[in-house]
C-alpha cells in the first residue's frame, strides 16, 4: 500500500473552553449586539462551533464611544512604557495558551494545525511582542518629529488569518497610543472573541480593545462611515479597499489599505529546482491559497517548463488533503461554502477560456469544503486564471524567455503586493527585484513574514505598511502633518 | 527713442517641450489693478492625458537615475533659479502686487527649498529604509521607491505662485517620481517661466509637466486618469478634493489631502507621502 495509509493524528479539541455564544465587547464589557447573529462553523465539518451574536449602527456607536473614552482618559495618558507592559503581557499570555489559539483557529478557519502551530500563533506572538518594544521608543522610529496617536482606529480583518491579521492590526495600533475598534471576518469570529480574555488577563483598561463582529455591509459600513474615527485599517478585497476609500474622500479619517494580489512567482532556468518546487507549493498551496501575498502566477523560464510542471505535479501527488486538525495534514478546507464556489467558478472559467487543467487526484471528505489542489499550464496573459485573484489553491503557469519578459509579465497586472525570483545569479536577482513593482519581494523563498518586516503593496494592492518601524506610521502622526 | 516691448507668449509645458492647449484656448491673466498681463493657456482633458502620457514615459530613466544625479539635477534648477532671481521678482509683483522685497523673499525660499531636497535624493532610503532583523536565516532590506507618476494641484493663493509650485514638486522628484502640475490658476505666470527654468537645468524632458488653466476642469481627470499614481490636492478647495479623492479611489491611488501639510511646507513627511517600500528577502546558505 502506499505511503498514504497512515494513522491520523488528531489534535484534540479538549483543550478548547469555548460558550456556546459570544457577544460584541465592547467598554469591557460582553453585551448583545443589535444585529442578529449567526453560528460560526467549521469549514471542514459544517458543524457548528458557537452563536456569534452580531453588530448594528448602534452597536458601533457604543464601541467607537467606549474607545474613545479609554482613549481620553487612559491610554493617551498613559506612558510609552507602561503600554508597552501590557502588550509583553499579552505577548507572553498568547504563547502561553498557544495550543489552545491554534486549535481554535483551525477549527473556525479550516486550516492546517501544523500551520497554525507553528505560524499563525507563534507570529501573533512575536507581534505583539515586537510592538510592546516600541511603545516608549516613537521618538526614534525615524518617522519624524514629535509622534503623536491619532485616537480611535477602526479596523477591519478578513478571514485567512484571523488571529494573525488582528495582531498586525491591534499591536501597533496599542503601541502608538490608540484605542481600536475591531471587526473580525463573518465567518471567522472566534479566535478575535478568545482573544478578549487575553486582554483580560492582562489587566488591560476597559475600552482600549473593542471587538465587534458583525456583517460587512452593516458593521463594517457603520465603522467606516462613522465620525468619531481617526483611523481605518483595512484589510481584504481591493472593491471594498476602493468603496472605503470612496467613503472616506474629503475626511480627515486616516486610511491604510491591504488589499488584493495576483504575484509572479519568477522561476530562471538557473534556479536550484527541488528548492524552487516547494517554493512554489508554500507559494500558492499554502493555507489554500488564502493569501493576498500568494504566488499565484508561475512565471517560468520556457527551457525549464516541462521540467518543473513534472515534478511539481509529481510533489503534489505527495501532499494529504482532509482534516485540518490531522498533524499530518497539508492541504485543509476552504473557509466558506461561497470561496468554494467562486473558486469552482473561476477554474471552470480558466478552462473554458483554453487553459490546461490539472487536478490532484486525491479523496476529498463528505462533508465540508473542499478544492483539490490545481494547477493550470498552457495559460495565456490575457486567461481569466492569469488575471482575477482567486484566493485558492490554483495555480497559473506561464513562460517567458528573457529576463526582460518575466519582468514585463510579471507587472503586467494592477495589483502589486509579492513577487518571488528563483536563480542561483545574485546579480540577477537583485536586478529583477528592482524592476518589479511589488511591495515584498521573495528571493529563494516564499511566503516569510516577521513582525519586523515590512509588509503591503504597491498600486491597486493597497497602501501602507504593516510590520516593523513602517508599520506604525499608520497609527502616528509626525511633524506638522496632520 | 523708446523701444517696443517683446512679450512672452505663455504656453504649456508638457514632455520638455512648450506646446499651446491643443483646445487653442486661453484665459486672460489680469493685475491686482487691473491691467493686462498675458493670455495663458487653458488647458484640456487632452492637454493633460499628453502630459500623463509624458510623464510615464519619462519615469522609468528619472527613477532609475542615481541618487547622487538626481541630486545634482535638483540643484542645478536651484542655480538656475537664482541666476534668474530678479525676473522672478519682476513677475510675482507684477502678478501679486506685493513688494519687490516680499517676492524676493518667496524667489529665495524656492531655490532654498531646491536646495533641501537635492540633499534629500541620496540620504533619504537610508533614513526611510534599512534592514530588518528578522527571526531567521535571511537578509531583509526595505527600500523606499518613487510610486510613479504624481499629479498635482500646486497652491493657488496668488502669494505661493512660485514657492507653492516648488514645495510640491520638489518633494516627488526627490525619490524619483514624475510631475503633472496644475499651476496656480490665478498666478499662473511664475509657474511657466519656472516650467522655462526646469527645461534648462538637465530635468529630462517629462518628468516635469505643468499645465495652466481652470483646475477644477482639468484636475478631476488626472484623478481618475488610470496612469497617475498618486495625487497631491494641497492646493484644492474643499469640493474640488473631494471630487478628486473620490474618482482617486477607483484606482487607489495614494492621495495627500489639502491642509495635511502647509501650501509652502517642506518636510521629511511629504517626500515620504510618494514613496512605496520594497522589502526585499533572500535567503542566507553555505551551501
Amino acid at each position: 500500500m502506499s505511503f498514504r495509509n497512515y494513522a491520523p493524528a488528531p489534535e484534540s479539541t479538549a483543550i478548547l473552553n469555548l460558550r456556546k455564544s459570544y457577544g460584541l465587547y465592547i467598554g469591557g464589557e460582553w453585551v448583545d449586539g443589535h444585529g442578529g447573529s449567526m453560528t460560526t462553523i467549521s469549514p471542514a465539518t459544517e458543524m457548528p462551533i458557537a452563536e456569534i451574536s452580531l453588530a448594528d449602527s448602534s452597536d458601533i456607536d457604543r464601541a467607537v464611544s467606549a474607545a474613545r473614552t479609554s482613549y481620553d482618559t487612559v491610554w493617551s495618558r498613559m506612558s510609552g512604557s507602561e503600554r508597552g507592559k501590557y502588550l509583553f503581557r499579552i505577548a507572553r499570555l498568547l504563547q502561553e495558551r498557544a495550543r489552545e489559539f491554534a486549535v481554535a483557529e483551525t477549527l473556525d478557519n479550516g486550516k492546517p494545525i501544523r500551520e497554525t502551530r507553528d505560524i499563525d500563533i507563534p507570529l501573533v506572538a512575536a507581534w505583539f511582542f515586537h510592538y510592546a518594544g516600541w511603545a516608549d521608543k516613537l521618538d526614534y522610529a525615524g518617522l519624524g518629529v514629535n509622534p503623536r496617536s491619532l485616537g480611535v482606529a477602526g479596523q477591519i480583518i478578513p478571514w485567512n488569518f484571523p488571529l494573525l491579521m488582528l495582531a498586525w492590526k491591534v499591536a501597533p495600533a496599542l503601541a502608538a497610543g490608540n484605542t481600536v475598534v475591531l471587526k473580525p471576518a463573518e465567518t471567522t469570529p472566534l479566535t478575535a472573541l478568545l482573544f478578549v480574555e487575553i486582554c483580560e488577563q492582562a489587566g488591560l483598561p476597559a475600552g482600549v480593545v473593542n471587538i465587534v463582529p458583525g456583517l460587512g455591509e452593516v458593521a463594517g459600513k457603520a465603522l467606516v462611515e462613522h465620525t468619531g474615527i481617526n483611523k481605518i485599517a483595512f484589510t481584504g478585497s481591493t472593491a471594498v479597499g476602493r468603496q472605503i476609500a470612496r467613503t472616506l474622500a474629503g475626511t480627515d479619517t486616516r486610511l491604510t489599505l491591504e488589499l488584493g494580489g495576483k504575484g509572479a512567482n519568477i522561476v530562471f532556468d538557473d534556479a536550484a529546482v527541488d528548492e524552487a518546487i516547494e517554493g512554489i507549493i508554500t507559494g500558492i498551496f499554502f493555507n489554500q491559497g488564502h493569501v493576498c501575498c500568494a504566488g499565484s502566477r508561475l512565471l517560468v523560464q520556457e527551457n525549464i517548463h516541462d521540467e518543473i510542471v513534472e515534478k511539481l505535479t509529481r510533489r503534489l501527488a505527495t501532499l494529504r488533503l482532509g482534516d485540518p486538525l490531522d498533524k499530518n495534514t497539508d492541504i485543509g478546507a476552504i473557509n466558506s461554502k461561497e470561496q468554494l464556489e467562486r473558486i469552482t467558478a473561476i477554474s471552470a472559467t480558466g478552462e473554458a477560456e483554453g487553459a490546461h487543467r490539472w487536478t490532484l487526484d486525491c479523496p476529498v471528505p463528505d462533508k465540508g469544503f473542499w478544492f483539490r489542489p490545481t494547477v493550470f499550464t498552457n495559460v495565456s496573459t490575457s486567461n481569466t486564471v492569469a488575471r482575477d485573484e482567486i484566493f485558492g489553491p490554483v495555480l497559473s503557469v506561464l513562460t517567458f524567455r528573457t529576463p526582460d519578459e518575466a519582468i514585463a509579465k510579471a507587472n503586467n497586472t494592477p495589483y502589486g503586493l509579492s513577487a518571488g525570483i528563483w536563480t542561483q545569479n545574485a546579480s540577477r536577482m537583485l536586478r529583477v527585484a528592482d524592476q518589479l513593482r511589488a511591495g515584498v519581494i521573495w528571493a529563494n523563498t516564499f511566503n516569510q513574514f516577521d513582525p519586523t518586516s515590512p509588509f503591503g503593496g504597491f498600486k491597486e494592492s493597497g497602501f501602507g505598511r504593516e510590520g516593523g518601524r513602517h508599520g506604525l506610521s499608520a497609527y502616528l502622526a509626525t511633524g506638522g502633518a496632520r | 527713442m523708446s523701444r517696443l516691448a517683446v512679450p512672452k507668449t505663455y504656453k504649456l509645458f508638457i514632455g520638455g517641450k512648450f506646446p499651446r492647449s491643443e483646445s487653442g484656448r486661453t484665459t486672460e491673466i489680469l493685475s491686482p489693478t487691473g491691467t493686462f498681463i498675458a493670455n495663458v493657456a487653458k488647458a484640456s482633458r487632452k492637454d493633460a492625458r499628453d502630459a500623463v502620457v509624458a510623464a510615464r514615459a519619462a519615469w522609468s530613466g528619472w527613477s532609475g537615475a542615481t541618487a547622487y544625479n538626481r541630486g545634482q539635477v535638483l540643484y542645478r534648477v536651484a542655480e538656475m533659479l537664482e541666476g534668474r532671481a530678479e525676473q522672478f521678482v519682476a513677475e510675482i509683483v507684477e502678478a501679486t502686487g506685493v513688494t519687490p522685497a516680499v517676492a524676493r523673499t518667496e524667489v529665495m525660499a524656492a531655490i532654498d527649498t531646491l536646495v533641501w531636497h537635492a540633499g534629500w535624493t541620496d540620504k533619504f532610503a537610508q533614513v526611510h529604509g534599512g534592514a530588518n532583523p528578522v527571526a531567521g536565516p535571511f537578509f531583509n532590506l526595505s527600500v523606499p521607491e518613487s510610486t510613479g507618476v504624481v499629479a498635482l494641484v500646486a497652491p493657488s493663493t496668488a502669494e505661493s505662485s512660485l514657492l507653492g509650485l516648488v514645495s510640491s514638486i520638489a518633494p516627488a522628484l526627490t525619490t524619483g517620481n514624475v510631475v503633472v502640475a496644475l499651476a496656480s490658476e490665478s498666478a499662473p505666470c511664475a509657474a511657466m517661466t519656472f516650467a522655462e527654468v526646469l527645461s534648462t537645468s538637465d530635468v529630462p524632458g517629462g518628468v516635469v509637466n505643468i499645465l495652466t488653466g481652470d483646475v477644477a476642469e482639468v484636475a478631476p481627470w488626472l484623478a481618475s486618469h488610470a496612469d497617475v499614481n498618486a495625487l497631491d490636492l494641497t492646493g484644492a478647495d474643499t469640493a474640488l478634493a473631494l471630487e478628486c479623492e473620490r474618482a482617486a479611489a477607483e484606482t487607489l491611488k495614494r492621495v495627500v489631502r489639502p491642509g495635511a501639510f502647509g501650501p509652502t511646507e517642506s518636510a521629511f513627511e511629504r517626500i515620504a507621502a510618494f514613496v512605496e517600500t520594497k522589502t526585499v528577502w533572500h535567503t542566507k546558505s553555505l551551501a
